[in-house]
């Protein structure tokens, strides 16, 4: 018995090996944990009295990172402005920034708990393309995108749809049209 | 003493209390996130290509689960919805915003939640994501001065669905339970024609 578990830990390479040992665990039921999505935002509409976010936060982030490098650039900016200061933007943006922190903790207790830490990068590459270029180019063109937008998935697909927000359910169809529209162009990507 | 919700527009909340409660929000939010698999580049653009509709499962049942508790808190007395502001709406600006945002999506295979959850589990290809996230962000900022009259344009203000078509929010509450519930039982076949070839963590 002993003999036969050894020899067919060892007959895979060291990886799978490993693999083995510590394999990852499955996702949860997405109802379940859509329901579990669902009462954390109703949690906030109740204790704060606002839904969640995500890119918001960002901003913050980019305008103080540009407050560092270029001060009277970022003072000028017509954009950035509001977001710089003690309490930039009010209370509402610290209250953001914190959350992204949240949202970062709780992924990798998620994952850690689930053996899913794993350091690596998914998707193939594209062609000639490397993947971190589709990577950044992607994450630009989502990120111009949430300014027009006034938010992302969070703030505007979970908590304007919600709240039946006419701008938001606007956003989110679009949001999926512009998806399937553009998807058979990185297919090889994903598939 | 009758308490009413939301608690910090109440007072029964101060602003540091208010920060507290973000982290534990921001955890609870990120963990259920990874739960799913949405911590997963390949899982969330398998949406995409009808593989794997996660995402729709996932978005839909949170809206449904914070619609309907947010309606019979209402009528219930305990919360005072009319306390949570509705961002404005600028219907061209957010339209194109989405149709964007969509593409991009795809392209670079997280949103901002996700990547921030992808990039926590290791995921490099999202904390590539999450940097163009803030160029793509300081671009806007850098020719805002030249889009703003088309950013600012189509304003409607502060509106939901019931106020621009004077229904009653309950019947509007009903008709997306309806749909939702009918888009999880569509998802549910095009999964099972596709094969039921779900992404699995790698």
């Amino acid at each position: 018995m002993t003999t036969a578990a050894i020899t067919e830990v060892n007959q895979p390479t060291a990886t799978t090996a490993v693999q083995q040992r510590r394999s990852a665990a499955p996702y949860m039921n997405p109802y379940l944990a859509g329901v579990g999505l669902g009462l954390v935002l109703l949690i906030a509409f109740i204790t704060v009295g606002h839904g969640l976010g995500a890119s918001g936060a960002v901003v913050s982030m980019v305008g103080a990172g540009l407050q560092t490098v270029a001060p009277a650039h970022a003072a000028n900016s017509e954009f950035f402005r509001p977001y710089l200061g003690a309490t930039p933007g009010g209370t509402l943006q610290t209250w953001l920034v914190l959350e992204l922190a949240g949202i970062f903790i709780g992924g990798f207790v998620s994952a850690w708990l689930a053996g899913r830490v794993k350091r690596g990068v998914v998707g193939r590459k594209l062609g000639g393309s490397p993947r971190w270029l589709t990577a950044i180019a992607g994450g630009a063109v989502m990120g111009f995108a949430t300014r027009l937008a006034r938010g992302c998935t969070s703030g505007q697909g979970l908590t304007g749809g919600a709240l039946l927000n006419v701008g938001s359910w606007a956003f989110m169809l679009a949001l999926f049209a512009g998806a399937y529209l553009v998807a058979g162009l990185v297919r090889r990507q994903w598939t | 003493m009758d308490l009413t919700a939301p608690f910090y527009q109440a007072g029964a909340l101060g602003p540091r209390s208010g920060l507290f409660i973000a982290v534990l929000i921001g955890a609870a939010f990120g963990f259920f996130l990874e739960r799913a698999g949405l911590g997963n580049g390949r899982k969330l653009a398998s949406q995409f290509y009808l593989n794997d509709l996660t995402v729709f499962k996932v978005m839909f049942t949170a809206i449904l689960t914070a619609m309907l508790g947010l309606f019979w808190l209402g009528q219930a007395g305990v919360l005072d919805v009319s306390l949570i502001l509705l961002s404005p709406t600028y219907l061209i600006p957010q339209l194109v915003g989405g149709l964007l945002f969509g593409a991009g999506f795809v392209i670079g295979g997280y949103c901002p939640g996700t990547s921030c959850v992808a990039a926590a589990s290791g995921k490099l290809d999202a904390l590539a994501v999450f940097g163009g996230m803030m160029a793509g962000i300081l671009l806007y900022g850098e020719v805002y001065p030249a889009i703003r009259p088309f950013a600012e344009s189509t304003g409607m203000g502060r509106i939901s669905f019931s106020q621009l078509l004077s229904v009653r929010p309950g019947v509007l509450v009903g008709i997306v339970t309806l749909l939702a519930l009918g888009g999880f039982a569509l998802a549910g076949r095009i999964e099972k024609s596709r094969g039921g070839r779900l992404v699995q963590p790698e």
